[in-house]
């Protein structure tokens, strides 16, 4: 049998199966179509009443209904879905017998605001309600639904069991980087040689008022309320923030010698990651821009290529002031001349920042990109930031030779995480 | 890829109510009198991590300041454990050390929350209520405490752990695959040091209300995790804990001795149907039988007390009539995800003492170990998900 492996005599690893779902719908292709239309998945908020917020528009998932609405609940479901396509794209396994493990990033979870209502009107307590009241109330036995609900490891064991992946199924948390760590993860085991399939998997369905409340007041979102679909302004100079969005995003990864022996179609190559941690603040990049910086050099070193070699970065471009001037930082202190001729693209200019599931997205838009050859566009380019002196690939998409995409991912709390994907090995 | 390595315990951080550091918790639980605060949270019962000088490894209050206790508690015991491996403030060793942790999500403002709820009944628009109020209310910094991935940030920050950083969601269970991952990267080559473990803080009115939703807590009073019925139930415990991996090459080369050899980690998943959980640990036993030696290992179990995760792990023991069996929950109360690199270290501490603390139980599934402790297989069972195996073992 053929081996396949790169230059470090590493297993090859392949991705034979996708699966997405943003604002703009459920599925690889609509979703593309939109994408490369530019057409904003960002609107108002009806989920709940925005009255009195600073940040009244998100990209809602709104096409998928669970009741009543919780995260968790909107997560496992946009993980369902995503895993479905995903899943049935590759023709592996057997239905509710995938042969891998699942590593799927995921928002933190918590009891919501209608269960605590639920609880303090069961209560009964006619004046201060307090944890006591809500403790009386919880021991009736009449809440155990939500007990699972509410565990961290129940949205991952549902998936487990619904796709009957293999192992301890892995959840994890690195902020806006969880997506790309949920990929690093899958990647890790198949050069291991742990496996030959791993299931990577991105959910995120956290806009509900107090997770837009929270990150409103640290500033971090856009208050442009009045026209939507034009909030999201990576890298343009009057970008004011990101707009909370929701998705998922699902790779099946293979060793390519396991792929090539199946016969599966190939749509990609993951050739390299790199993390680096920063030490600096809670939110913000190290103002040296080193964490980003020697990040993209050891996704780079991982995979033995030149800046040279890439053609396109799928930017983390979050809208923030602080992000893409950081990003931007790092990408020309990596890339050096050739940062003004590397296409940069964000996509949160379109869907928003799916959070937690941004870095498998992501993913899947960058290897999509590869199949197709053509680069969505960052969107509400209007105003170019002349800090920022790059080639964004303003406002329509373009056909062009991309060999070789950098996905990047930085969350907050310091996490960093890069991919490099191709085409075809090298 | 180059050839499979061992994987070296070289450093211990630990701090729960038994007090920080192998010897303190070692001298406790010689003595065999467990201790649990059943009047502070009554009838709910915790084992409280009582007074910390954080000071002493988050030197800077602002840094204090901008964490909840869980992350207090896991900042000062991950401090520890870099001092334990005498790595503390080594830039260069820090800047390249690797860290998973395993976390659960941040505490709540009761305060907010109750007037929140005490008013709402009284507003005509609760969504517009809940709006207003959380906007004023919402301590900004408190949404950065509330994050998981944020014990990760703040060791990154205080302690300049910052070669990769990754948390991990999901009970005991998260706790299990931190370490197991933490080590295969070591063993494989892919990773030359690591910092890995998390931390808890289980006095925690909302702790209480959600495993109260499945009737979990132990109430009113205390009893070793053997000795809790047919009902069972576990006391949440405070405690931090981290262990520092290290290849044994890169401990060689900065002078570094194992404190013991972690030789297996494993992690399962199943649906906890009557005897799966036997079957799934009898499973992982198998894996590592083949390296167990007669007379010299016992179990430190990771029993939480939740039943009937109990009564089943107790089939495992019964299969291995002749090792001991310790269940620090009895000691430490239940720590969730840090409490299986809590045992590792604990099962470290008794082989560097080489014997076991005294039994506590009366239902004798605890009995005196005969003989010389060199190994111990430490069990994670979580409450209602999550399985795993640990084999620790004397360096040399």
């Amino acid at each position: 049998m053929a081996t396949y492996r790169d230059k470090k005599g590493r297993p090859i690893i392949v991705v034979t199966g996708m699966g997405v779902a943003t604002p703009l719908g459920a599925g690889k292709e609509d979703n593309w179509e939109r994408l490369l239309a530019g057409q904003s998945g960002i609107r108002a908020i009806k989920r709940f009443p925005t009255d009195g917020l600073k940040t009244r528009i998100a990209g809602t998932v709104d096409y998928v209904e669970v009741e009543p609405f919780c995260t968790p609940a909107l997560s496992e479901r946009l993980g369902e879905i995503v895993i479905e396509e995903a899943v049935a794209e590759a023709g592996i396994g057997k239905k509710g017998d995938f042969p891998g493990p699942l590593f799927v990033a995921l928002p933190p979870i918590e009891m919501e605001w209608p269960q605590r209502m639920e609880l303090a009107a069961e209560s009964r307590s006619n004046n201060e309600v307090t944890y006591d009241d809500l403790l009386r109330a919880s021991s009736s036995g009449k809440y155990a639904k939500y007990y699972p609900r509410f565990m961290f490891g129940s949205i991952a064991e549902k998936l487990a069991e619904t796709f009957g992946t293999k192992g301890s199924p892995i959840s994890l948390s690195t902020a806006c980087a969880s997506g790309a760590s949920a990929i690093q993860l899958g990647m890790e085991a198949i050069r291991r040689g742990e496996t030959n399939v791993a299931l990577c998997v991105g959910a995120d369905g956290s806009v509900n008022a107090e997770s837009l409340i929270r990150f409103s007041l640290l500033s971090a979102l856009s208050t442009q309320n009045d026209n939507p679909e034009a909030a999201s302004k990576p890298f343009a100079k009057n970008r004011d923030g990101f707009v909370m969005s929701e998705g998922g995003g699902a790779l099946v990864l293979e060793s390519m010698d396991a792929a090539k022996a199946r016969g599966a179609k190939i749509y990609g190559v993951l050739e390299g990651v790199g993390e680096l941690a920063d030490s600096f603040h809670r939110t913000r990049s190290s103002p040296d821009g080193k964490p980003i910086i020697g990040c993209l050099r050891n996704a780079l070193a991982d995979c033995g290529l030149a800046p040279e070699d890439i053609d396109y970065i799928n930017a983390h471009g979050t809208s923030t002031p602080e992000n893409d001037k950081m990003e931007h930082l790092g990408v020309s202190t990596v890339f050096g001349e050739h940062s003004k001729k590397v296409m940069i693209s964000s996509n949160k200019s379109i869907i928003g920042h799916t959070l937690s599931a941004a870095g498998v997205v992501e993913a899947v838009f960058s290897f999509m990109t590869l199949e197709n050859q053509r680069v969505p566009p960052t969107i509400n380019y209007q105003v170019p930031d002349p800090a920022i002196p790059m080639d964004v690939v303003p406002n329509t998409a373009r056909d062009a030779q991309v060999r070789h995409v950098m996905s990047n991912s930085f969350g907050f709390g310091g996490q960093n995480v890069s991919l490099v994907m191709a085409r075809e090995p090298a | 890829m180059s050839g499979e390595r061992e994987v070296w315990i070289t450093g211990i951080g630990i701090l729960s109510c038994l007090g920080e550091g192998p010897e303190e918790h070692w001298q406790k639980l010689m003595q065999g009198k467990p201790v649990a605060d059943t009047a502070t949270f009554a009838p709910y019962i915790v084992h409280p991590i009582g007074t910390v000088s954080f000071d002493k490894q988050i030197p800077k209050k602002g840094d204090q300041r901008q964490m909840e206790a869980w992350q207090r508690i896991g900042t000062y015991a991950a401090g520890l454990a870099l001092d334990s491996a005498g790595v503390k403030g080594n830039s260069e060793i820090l800047g390249k050390m690797d860290m998973i942790v395993a976390a659960g999500g941040g505490e709540r403002d009761l305060a907010v929350d109750s007037a929140i709820l005490t008013g709402m009944p009284k507003t005509g628009n609760p969504d517009v209520y809940l709006n207003e109020r959380l906007m004023n209310d919402l301590r900004p910094t408190l949404f950065l405490a509330q994050l998981s991935n944020l014990l990760a940030g703040n060791i990154s920050i205080v302690h300049g752990v910052t070669g990769s950083s990754r948390t991990f969601l999901g009970e005991e269970g998260s706790g299990v695959d931190a370490v197991r991952i933490a080590f295969l990267r070591i063993k494989d080559g892919l990773s030359k040091i690591a910092l890995v473990g998390g931390a808890h803080n289980g006095e925690r009115k909302d702790m209480f209300l959600l495993y109260e939703f499945g009737s979990y807590n132990l109430k009113d009073k205390f009893a070793p995790v053997w000795d809790r019925g047919s009902k069972g139930g576990f006391a949440l415990g405070s405690l931090g804990a981290f262990l520092v991996l290290e290849d044994p090459e890169h401990a060689k080369a900065r002078g570094a001795k194992p404190i013991a050899r972690l030789s297996a980690v494993l992690s399962e998943r199943c649906r906890r149907k009557p005897g799966e959980l036997t079957a799934t640990l009898r499973g992982m036993w198998d894996k590592i039988k083949g390296t167990l030696k007669a007379g010299g290992h016992a179990i430190i179990s990771g029993a939480t007390g939740a039943e009937p995760a109990a009564t089943e792990e107790r089939a495992l023991f019964a299969d291995h009539a002749g090792v001991p069996v310790r269940a620090t929950g009895t000691y430490i109360g239940h720590g969730v995800e840090p409490q299986f690199a809590m045992n590792i270290a604990l099962a470290a501490v008794a082989i560097g003492h080489g014997g076991l603390y005294p039994p506590t139980d009366s239902a004798s599934v605890e009995k005196p170990m005969q003989g010389s402790l060199t190994q111990a297989v430490v069990t994670g069972v979580g409450h209602w998900r999550g399985e795993g195996l640990a084999l620790v073992e004397a360096a040399i």
